[in-house]
């Protein structure tokens, strides 16, 4: 929500819409059209807001009330109070799929974050090339379901080409989806792959708002790259970095096609994400109702997560102006 | 559009030469993230024209293995069970002409009518005036807040107790009406319509549901173009939801046929040929609906950046 007002100016023609704005409305009231236009605007928002109200402002509510019930969809939901949450803080498989979920979002943010930001530098600072932007993002077209497939494939390891070229190297075959220790860190850099062009555009964009000058008048006094990155862009980009971070480590904690596709959660419920175990606890064994307290615990690790991350990086706030 | 870079006429280029060498580099470094981009994409059309025994037999080579478009017939059930067993199947009979066309249904009524009823709303929010008006929006705007994943759940409770469960209409259903963002984002646009342009149009004497359709939706065709096409692509590309909504044939769609391909084929000799030419069918319409549009959408991100 902040992105498009905190970050890149340069893409909005706004030349002043504000001042425009209050400008109409004294005029408007000069003209004395006071009247308003209620009626249209019910009929003008009344689909979306049906949209809003019933599919998601009433599960909401909903998820949070069904997360004090038990529920297998065929009996009415029965009112358990805190029994799903206390079965939440006892059970191991919970906190080790939260911890799982979390070693993900770790792997899958570090990289991912760094990656984008080198391919936004790259950009803005070698080419401006529409062309490369568009090959970049090209893998975001993807779903994660053929993002988790084609990688499935060159990863395998008897005949993905992955492997083949590892052992052409002399190291032993990794089986990279199979294995304990590699799932997770695997599919995160398949995401990795999936998302990254998309996040480097988004960083690029915020590049794209600061001021050239600044780059001429540090190259003029003799500044070398490295130095203007972190004297210039890192500075100034962070406001529009951390509405990034924010955005994509929210997302990386939903993880779930991926595994589904990949994995099934395995080997030995080491890619057991939050996701996926919430999908099978009321898919794959009807109870809803702990699954519903499972999601609120993930709504709320995500909210304080974005407070926190928010006053961190101190998000609204820029340099710049 | 770049208007902060347009006012600087220096351009840097003569000072970069003294770093030849740092160049170099970077250009290295970028030629490699596209190989690793791409890469990938060869290697579904490479293994999907292959046959499975040739990927068995020779699996480093880099052009198709015993060129076939069997992997695309079994895709698309143009094969008999016995034919597709016989070159490393599963004779499962998926259709994915079938979920092509879901797929397509879906998306489109998704986005078009998610596209009309949000353009709707941004209108009422950005170019009426009604009391209550802010309030509501920003409760729309908190609604961007709670995580799609979230909601997944409740609704599909209610798409159960609505008896939508595996139709194409309770895939779309709860994307249908609006998102958040999408309301957000045109009214951005909306508001940075001149408000002469408006009061030229009343003038004229049209009212304002004419205005909406006749001046406010061509001005901002652009943007709601991009949004578009953005909102097709991540409907036809979504999994969770489809997944737990359909059951059957008659409501599958691409992401849910193809998971379930790669679930039905044997852990150890996986139809890879077959997977790889299903994958493609999947993701083939949405390259090229991006070769079509991919310069407005790639200078339009950045501002669509909340998704």
């Amino acid at each position: 929500m902040t992105i498009a007002s905190s970050s890149p100016p340069s893409r909005l023609p706004t030349g002043g819409a504000a001042e425009a704005r209050s400008r109409t409305r004294t005029r408007r009231t000069e003209v004395g059209e006071n009247r308003g236009d209620g009626r249209l605007a019910a009929v003008f928002i009344a689909p979306a807001l049906l949209g809003f109200v019933v599919f998601l402002l009433w599960p909401t509510l909903r998820g949070i009330c069904l997360s004090f019930t038990r529920f297998n969809l065929l009996t009415p939901a029965e009112w358990v109070g805190l029994d799903n949450y206390v079965r939440m803080v006892n059970d191991p498989i919970f906190w080790d799929s939260l911890w799982v979920t979390v070693e993900y979002v770790v792997i899958n943010i570090g990289v991912q974050t760094v990656a984008a930001l080198a391919i936004a530098v790259l950009l803005q600072r070698l080419t401006r090339s529409a062309m490369l932007r568009g090959i970049v993002l090209t893998p975001y077209l993807m779903s994660n379901v053929v993002a988790g497939l084609v990688w499935l494939w060159i990863l395998d390891t008897q005949l993905g080409i992955g492997n083949e070229i590892i052992s052409a190297l002399g190291v032993d075959r990794i089986p990279f989806l199979a294995d304990e220790t590699w799932a997770i860190p695997t599919i995160a850099l398949i995401n990795v792959w999936r998302h990254v062009g998309y996040t480097a555009l988004l960083l690029f964009a915020g590049l794209q708002a600061i001021p050239n000058d600044m780059y001429e008048a540090a190259r003029v006094d003799g500044a070398s790259e490295w130095r203007m990155f972190w004297r210039i862009t890192m500075p100034l980009l962070r406001p529009v970095l951390a509405v990034v971070l924010i955005m994509t480590v929210i997302g990386s904690f939903q993880v779930f096609d991926t595994v589904a596709v990949t994995t099934a959660g395995g080997p030995a419920n080491a890619t057991n994400v939050l996701q996926y175990y919430i999908y099978g606890s009321a898919f794959g064994r009807f109870q809803f109702g702990y699954a519903s307290a499972m999601s609120v615990a993930l709504l709320i690790v995500l909210s304080a997560i974005t407070i926190l991350q928010y006053r961190l990086t101190r998000a609204g706030r820029t340099d710049l102006g | 559009m770049a208007a902060v870079t347009t006012t600087t006429p220096t351009h840097v280029r003569p000072a970069r030469r003294r770093f030849p060498f740092g160049r170099a580099v970077a250009w290295t470094v970028m030629g490699l993230i596209v190989l690793i981009t791409l890469l990938p994409f060869y290697w579904i059309l490479r293994t999907a024209l292959s046959t499975n025994a040739g990927l068995n037999a020779d699996p480093t080579n880099p052009l198709p293995v015993g060129l076939t478009t069997s992997g695309f017939e079994r895709a698309l059930g143009l094969q008999s069970a016995e034919e597709a067993i016989a070159q490393g199947g599963a004779g499962g009979g998926l259709d994915f002409w079938r979920y092509l066309l879901n797929s397509v249904l879906v998306s489109t009524l998704i986005t078009v009518c998610q596209i009309f009823f949000s353009a709707m709303a941004a209108y009422a929010f950005s170019r009426l005036r009604w009391r209550g008006r802010d309030k509501v929006f920003g409760l729309f705007l908190a609604g961007m807040m709670v995580p799609a994943i979230f909601t997944l759940l409740p609704n599909f409770v209610l798409i159960k107790q609505l008896h939508l469960v595996d139709t194409l209409l309770g895939i779309a259903l709860p994307t249908m009406f609006m998102t958040p963002f999408a309301v957000f984002f045109l009214r951005q646009f909306f508001m940075n319509i001149p408000k002469e342009v408006e009061e030229a149009a009343l003038l004229d004497g049209a009212g304002k549901v004419k205005i909406f359709f006749r001046v406010v939706l061509p001005m901002a065709s652009t943007p709601i173009v991009t949004l578009g096409v953005l909102t097709y692509i991540t409907s036809w590309n979504d999994y969770f939801w489809p997944l737990m909504v359909s059951y059957s044939d008659s409501s599958r769609v691409l992401t849910v046929a193809l998971a379930i391909f790669r679930a039905q084929t044997p852990a150890t000799g996986v139809d890879w040929s077959g997977l790889m030419a299903a994958t493609l069918i999947a993701a083939l319409p949405m390259l090229v609906l991006f070769a079509c549009f991919a310069r407005r959408i790639v200078s339009s991100i950045g501002f669509t950046g909340i998704k």
